[in-house]
């Protein structure tokens, strides 16, 4: 089992959640996130003074699927969230070493 | 004199209208801190609606208006005391309720001034100290006709000098006590929630439709044209602040349009029942462009006027106070005086800045010892670690949003 990460623009993650939907994943978690990568920030101006706005706002997706569809998940995530600019964010993969379902006390792929 | 039904209606519902003005200003002025520090800042607004109308039924309406001094009342209309009589073609009372919107909202104004560090209990005891030592005294001087410069003849139609010239010096006087925020300068602060601003901007906008034209007393031409030029003040100094903006730094902004109409209805609020025609546009232009131009030399003399009360109301309450030494036009109101371009001469213009001075140096002065002698008893200013947690939760055990 892998945990993919994939942090992303926010208004990238209706079109991202329904190609994966469209690929059989069935779950996913989003949060809302603020970093900052090569894209940078952006400056903004209140009453004359320029504050430097390091921080971009991002949505950070996580989900956990069976080994055998990371690469069908990461290719969807990049396809769908790819505008071909920069902050277009990134995807990374980890590895899971337990995973349990609270209601049932599944475990496992069984648990995804 | 009997009392006329129009006239009585007109300033009971412009009472209602300057009320509104100080919730209004809570979030033009909410908006604008950051958000650890949003319920600090509504609170000490509200609560303004609290104390002050206490102490102006107590002893502010007597102080002001009671009596035959020139400098202060007395406490002949302590409590209400013999209030039931008309004046002019109003109930007295209908003048007390107007005039006490009035009080509430001037000690807020300099709230913008001390955001995200000035102690509740210091607040609640500097509004009301400064009410009774500053704000009502001024008020006499001004508005009542024993008072020392209305017989001079200086003229302030709804409170130039004797509200925003008064509260912007005296938020100048407490800065200069309360010192700069943590982290001024070093650190971005940028507003939380600008469409509170502009919501507040347009509750303030809205609100001082009573304060001016119900500033005539009367549901009369006077009060029309007040209603007339307190508008056209208001659009012209937005137009005003963002032309220069946009030159400037680049981008036309909500806060500059926000900015800029306040500090067109600051400048137009001495002006209001005094002036006609294309004096407002003018009035109200040039206050756009000057508040804008004064903020930027904030930065220069690093005192942390975190709201910006100096630049829009110091200055725009300046600017209209002078001003009308030029444009005032009895042809518009004739229990007015002719300005230098109408063919009064320059009396009035000397009147005016007499008059400005005045207020400026009195209340400078008045308000930088009661400050300090808070400062050196009970202390002005929250700490530094209640100022990193934020009024919010250091002062009042709230947060504004629950995550």
């Amino acid at each position: 089992m892998r945990l993919i990460t994939a942090v992303i623009k926010p208004f990238k993650l209706d079109e991202v959640k329904d190609a994966l939907k469209s690929n059989g994943i069935t779950g996913m978690t989003a949060t809302e996130v603020r970093g900052f990568g090569r894209q940078g920030g952006h400056t903004e101006t209140y009453r004359g003074a320029e504050y430097q706005i390091d921080f971009v706002p991002k949505v950070r997706l996580e989900l956990v699927v069976e080994e055998s569809q990371v690469d069908l998940v990461v290719d969807t995530i990049a396809n769908a969230a790819s505008t071909d600019k920069i902050g277009d964010g990134k995807i990374w993969v980890t590895a899971v070493e337990r995973i349990v379902r609270i209601r049932t006390g599944e475990e496992g792929p069984s648990a995804i | 004199m009997t009392i006329d039904t129009g006239d009585t209606a007109w300033v009971l519902i412009s009472a209602a209208l300057v009320l509104f003005m100080t919730p209004g200003l809570a979030f033009f002025y909410g908006g604008m801190v950051r958000s650890r520090h949003v319920l600090g800042m509504l609170m000490q607004n509200i609560f303004s609606m609290g104390i002050i109308s206490v102490l102006w039924s107590a002893v502010g309406y007597s102080l002001a208006f009671g009596g035959e001094g020139s400098l202060i009342g007395d406490f002949s209309h302590a409590f209400l005391a013999d209030t039931s009589g008309a004046s002019g073609s109003i109930p007295t009372l209908a003048f007390v309720a107007f005039q006490m919107m009035f009080a509430v909202i001037t000690p807020a104004l300099i709230t913008g001034a001390t955001a995200d560090r000035l102690k509740f209990g210091a607040y609640a005891v500097l509004i009301s100290v400064w009410a009774l030592l500053v704000y009502f005294p001024v008020a006499r001087w001004v508005w009542n006709e024993n008072g020392w410069i209305f017989s001079m003849g200086a003229l302030d139609f709804a409170g130039g000098a004797a509200i925003h010239i008064n509260a912007g010096v005296a938020a100048l006087a407490v800065v200069l006590v309360i010192g700069n925020r943590v982290g001024h300068g070093a650190e971005p602060m940028p507003p939380h929630n600008l469409p509170y601003t502009v919501l507040g901007t347009g509750i303030l906008w809205f609100g001082w439709m009573g304060f001016n034209a119900g500033s005539a007393l009367a549901a009369s031409g006077v009060a029309a044209q007040a209603i007339v030029n307190t508008h056209l003040a208001a659009a012209a100094g937005m137009l005003g602040w963002l032309l220069i903006e946009r030159r400037i730094a680049g981008h036309a902004t909500t806060l500059g349009a926000a900015s800029g109409a306040v500090a067109g209805l600051v400048a137009i609020t001495p002006c209001a029942g005094f002036v006609g025609g294309a004096s407002p546009l003018i009035i109200g232009g040039i206050a756009g462009v000057l508040c804008y131009a004064a903020l930027q030399l904030k930065a220069k003399f690093n005192f942390d006027d975190s709201l910006d009360v100096i630049a829009v109301h110091l200055i725009g309450g300046l600017l209209g106070t002078i001003l009308l030494g030029l444009f005032a036009d009895t042809s518009v109101n004739e229990g007015g005086v002719d300005g230098l371009f109408y063919g009064g001469g320059a009396e009035l213009l000397i009147d005016q800045t007499v008059a400005a001075l005045a207020v400026m140096a009195y209340s400078f002065v008045v308000t930088f010892i009661i400050a300090k002698v808070i400062d050196g008893t009970m202390g002005l200013r929250i700490d530094e670690a209640a100022e990193r947690v934020g009024l919010d939760q250091s002062q009042h055990a709230e947060s504004a949003y629950q995550a």
